[in-house]
């Protein structure tokens, strides 16, 4: 190892070893089984349950938490994966802070609310490490269905309507399923394979055709899926990337901060990445934030989170804030760039601060400058291209009810459709619901052409 | 500073809290160590003849747990003292000639023979003790070979082992009741008919503490087989509290000295126990739980409420609520309250509702943003929600004023006592007017 955290440039093994081990090792790790049942014993059971209508799958958690308690862990897993099949990643990388575990009455009562990522991390795991999938599919409905993107919202779609019998063909323009799980999530919150490792056990429930590499634009067009099939689910997520249009973008190392995370994602061996020494972010949601803390973790010397628009307006939560700070990264707010520096190669960013006018967001005068070997842009994903014919909300797809789209037999959902946040639980609940509805589509049309 | 000492039966302790007799008081090593942490005396475990018993080799206790696996309940299947009695005489007579401050009572069972009381009280005497407790009570191992319970479920007996106890020593005696009977005042009037100086209850419940569902072996598991144990511990003490009620506000045994055994965990039990007529208290199982160090506790917390409600000694408050238990006939029909929920220290958990509403009288409304109000017009005043609400004090239990109009039952609150033996609807209460 010749590089260090204060080598110039953007260089790999700025670490020893050991150093991206545990940087990028599971961040806070599973509870066992005595932790998991002093956690359980403080919920309370309440009464429709606050943490519940938080949950954007409703997930019965006072109920799975008492099973927990009385020393049934499946039982609770099945309780979560009733609800939500991606459960064990959602324990993961929801950010209960804002969901479940913000609405708990203890975080009311002491500020303490229950563990409930925790221990859904704790049932979901103990069911999915038994290897056994607990559900089997209704009698086959003959009924075809192409899911478009395997994302969460991809991935749930097909998982239920599998369940409900329907044959499922799931296609993704990426080498593996699992969308942001396997190519965005940072990288120490599923750590160890876990994105595809639950790909694998989702997949158990059978009924289910995989097809890698094909992208609908490409290979797939959307007028032929719905020739071929009787219903299509869209959940092709946000493939495309906001421009920072900003005078001298097209430096080099100023980079989409998704590639990056994607790439690092993929490495089997965290050292080969190269990071700059002064790493300049720019974005305030959850890309922004992992791409610093991850820049951090791959070692490089400062490390500056740059949001134009004030904290509370920061996408990423404030635990993800707290966990970026505790790591070293410095967050700068209300600060937006006037032009990358460099000559050819990034040296800088300078950037203004900015004030809200009645317009809304302006840049004063006030300006300051970062140095720079690498920079990040984070401001903002969108549809690459929409699939010809949908309409539109803005970047997104419109949808009505449970994910319909303008186009009849045409579903979409998860963060390419208009509505609800962008989080892998929402990608969840939305597919899920899709799936229910196409299902109710279908079975209807089938009684109508039986009568 | 209050003054915590206590004179029971003329033995004399600088606190009221006695460890029970029980495995923390099986030892001279035990006992010191008590001594040292401030226990204010001893009833030894309970000494039997030689041969010395044997106990089980396998576990002997079973248990009941709450939230965060804090022990509620334990059981037992351990008899009286497993060591030679020429053992424990010679250690007792050691302790007390150590520690003459703190009171050193013997617990005894033998069998149900004059010969064999007028054979041991000598010995027990000769130790220096302070007195003797004679365990009627241990519901286990001891009664199937008729003693223990067997005694305490037959006042006759008791009352003719006291006698012999008393014609036989000049140390005060103290008899030892079990709860495993129907109604607690006849052997506590046999104890007094025989002469004992005071009673002391509760000795554990008949219990079975659990079944493993692997083996189906009742717990505590002995190779596969479970027999019942004793229970105590804090889910006893209601029991006992009630017992100790019933001796102390019975006409035959008011007045009679009673040290309050089960349960006791905190300062506060304490001063329950002796609120309702106790002279002192016994401990057990919060000592097994805890270690010996919560005597600390409990003797603190004890003088710093005597000292906030102005109680010089234990005597000041000793039995004030006796006359304050009564017969559900005799409560006052006319004292109307209703709930109150706190909007302030509500944390919306919704358990009040859940409880009402499923169980009780729909009395609870909650609101699309989860406020919870009680509905005067349905609240019987149950206290139901204020048992299931997770925080202390958040609901409340509001008397109506007298002249008021109770929303329920339209009537106006009066402020006179009325009962059941006057209510029209008491078929009783009718033909005596007639
Ligand atoms: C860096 C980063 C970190 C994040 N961290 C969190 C977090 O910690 N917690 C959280 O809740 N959320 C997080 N999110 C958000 C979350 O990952 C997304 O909301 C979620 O993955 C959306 O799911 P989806 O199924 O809609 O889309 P995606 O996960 O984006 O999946 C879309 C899939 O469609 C495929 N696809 C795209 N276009 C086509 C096409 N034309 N043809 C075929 N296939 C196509 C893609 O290859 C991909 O597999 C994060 C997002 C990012 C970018
Ligand atoms: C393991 C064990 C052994 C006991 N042995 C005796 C005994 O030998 N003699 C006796 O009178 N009571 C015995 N008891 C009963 C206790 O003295 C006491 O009456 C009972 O435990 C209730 O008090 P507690 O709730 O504070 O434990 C025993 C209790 C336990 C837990
Ligand atoms: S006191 Fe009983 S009836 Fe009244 S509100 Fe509470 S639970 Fe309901």
């Amino acid at each position: 190892m010749s590089n260090s955290e204060t080598t110039p440039g953007v260089v790999p093994g700025r670490l020893a070893d050991a150093a991206y081990k545990s940087n990028f090792d599971d961040l806070y790790g599973p509870l066992d089984a005595h932790e998991a049942v002093v956690a359980a014993d403080r919920c309370y059971f309440c009464h429709d349950a606050p943490c519940v209508t938080a949950c954007p799958t409703s997930i019965d958690i006072p109920l799975f938490i008492r099973q927990i308690q009385t020393g049934m862990p499946k039982a609770a897993g099945r309780t979560i994966f009733d609800q939500n099949i991606l459960g064990g990643m959602c324990a993961r990388v929801c950010p209960t802070d804002i969901l479940c575990e913000g609405a708990c009455v203890r975080e009311a009562a002491e500020g303490k609310p229950v563990l409930i990522g925790r221990l859904q991390r704790f049932a979901t795991d103990t069911v999915m490490d038994s290897g056994a999938h607990p559900y089997s599919r209704a009698p086959s409905t003959g009924f075809r269905v192409a899911v478009v993107g395997a994302g969460p919202a991809g991935l749930a779609c097909a998982h239920r309507l599998a369940m409900n019998g329907h044959d499922v063909d799931l296609m993704d323009a990426r080498p593996k399923l699992g969308g942001l799980n396997e190519y965005g999530i940072a990288a120490y919150k599923a750590p160890d394979g876990f994105a595809q490792a639950e790909v694998d056990w989702l997949m158990q429930i059978g009924g289910i055709t995989m097809r890698t590499n094909v992208r609908l634009g490409r290979e797939l067009a959307l007028s032929e899926l719905q020739d071929d099939y009787d219903a299509v689910f869209l959940g092709v997520g946000l493939a495309g990337v906001n421009a920072l249009r900003a005078e001298g973008e097209e430096h080099d190392n100023v980079h989409d901060a998704v590639d990056f995370i994607a790439e690092l994602r993929q490495a089997p061996d965290k050292s080969k990445i190269p990071v700059g020494r002064d790493v300049v972010v720019i974005g305030g949601g959850m890309t922004a934030v992992d791409a610093a803390v991850q820049s951090k973790l791959l070692g490089a010397e400062t490390v500056s989170l740059v949001y134009r628009r004030d904290q509370a307006q920061m996408g990423a939560s404030e635990h993800e804030q707290l966990h970026a700070a505790s790591k070293g990264v410095r967050i700068i707010t209300g600060a937006a760039p006037l032009r990358v520096l460099g000559d050819g190669v990034v040296t800088g960013v300078e950037f203004a601060y900015t004030e809200q006018g009645p317009e809304g967001l302006v840049l004063t005068d006030n300006t300051f400058h970062l140095k720079a070997d690498q920079v990040f842009k984070a401001i903002g994903q969108r549809l690459d291209e929409a699939p010809g014919g949908l309409q539109l909300d803005g970047s997104k797809i419109t949808v009505s009810g449970a994910g319909r789209t303008s186009l009849p037999g045409v579903w979409a959902g998860g963060d390419c459709a208009a509505g609800g946040d962008d989080l892998t639980v929402t990608a969840v609940a939305e597919g899920r619901d899709a799936a229910e509805d196409i299902h109710a589509t279908l079975m209807g049309q089938a009684s109508v052409a039986a009568e | 500073m209050a003054d915590l000492s206590t004179d029971f039966l003329g033995i004399k302790s600088p606190n009221p809290f006695w460890l029970a007799s029980a495995p923390p008081t099986d030892k001279e090593y035990n006992v010191r160590r008590a001594f040292e942490a401030g226990w204010g005396g001893v009833v030894w475990k309970t000494l039997g003849q030689d041969p010395h018993i044997v106990n089980v080799n396998g576990p002997r206790y079973g248990a009941v747990w709450g939230a965060d696996r804090r022990l509620l309940g334990l059981n037992n299947i351990e008899l009286i003292t497993d060591r030679p009695l020429d053992v424990n005489l010679r250690e007792i007579k050691a302790v007390k000639r150590d520690y003459p401050d703190r009171a050193m009572i013997v617990s005894l069972m033998v069998p149900c023979e004059e010969q064999a009381w007028k054979d041991i009280l000598p010995l027990v005497e000769d130790t220096g003790a302070d007195g003797i407790e004679l365990n009627f009570g241990c519901p286990h191992g001891m009664s199937e070979r008729g003693m223990g319970a067997a005694v305490g479920q037959v006042p006759e007996y008791i009352e003719m082992v006291a006698r012999w106890c008393k014609q036989n020593t000049r140390m005060p005696v103290i008899v030892k009741l079990t709860p495993n009977i129907t109604d607690i005042r006849y052997p506590a009037r046999a104890a007094k008919a025989g002469g004992a100086d005071a009673v002391s209850l509760i000795n554990t419940v008949s219990s079975i503490t659990a079944v493993d569902l692997d083996s189906f072996s009742p717990e505590p598991s002995i190779d596969g087989k479970g027999s019942h144990g004793g229970y105590c511990g804090p889910a006893v003490k209601p029991i006992a509290l009630n017992m100790v009620a019933e001796i102390a506000r019975d006409a035959e045994t008011h007045g009679l000295p009673i040290s309050g055994i089960g349960g006791i965990t905190t300062w506060r039990d304490a001063a329950e126990f002796i609120a309702l007529g106790c002279g002192n208290v016994q401990v057990c199982t919060a000592a097994m739980t805890y270690g010996f160090k919560v005597v600390q506790e409990m003797a603190a917390g004890l003088s710093e409420w005597m000292d906030e409600k102005g109680y010089a000694s234990i005597a000041d408050f000793q039995g004030r609520a006796v006359p304050n238990v009564t017969d559900w006939q005799y409560l006052n029909l006319n004292y109307v309250a209703k709930a109150k929920i706190d909007q302030e220290s509500c944390i919306k958990c919704g358990r009040c509702y859940a409880a009402c509403e499923d169980t009780s009288h729909q009395a609870i409304a909650m609101s699309d943003d989860r406020v919870f109000t009680v509905k005067d017009d349905e609240c019987v005043a149950c206290n139901l929600c204020v048992n299931v609400c997770p925080v202390d004090g958040c609901i409340t239990m509001e008397q109506m004023a007298a002249g008021q109009t109770d929303p329920r039952t339209g009537q106006v609150v009066s402020d006179d006592y009325a009962n059941w033996t006057t209510h029209p609807n008491n078929p009783g209460a009718v033909k005596a007017a007639e």
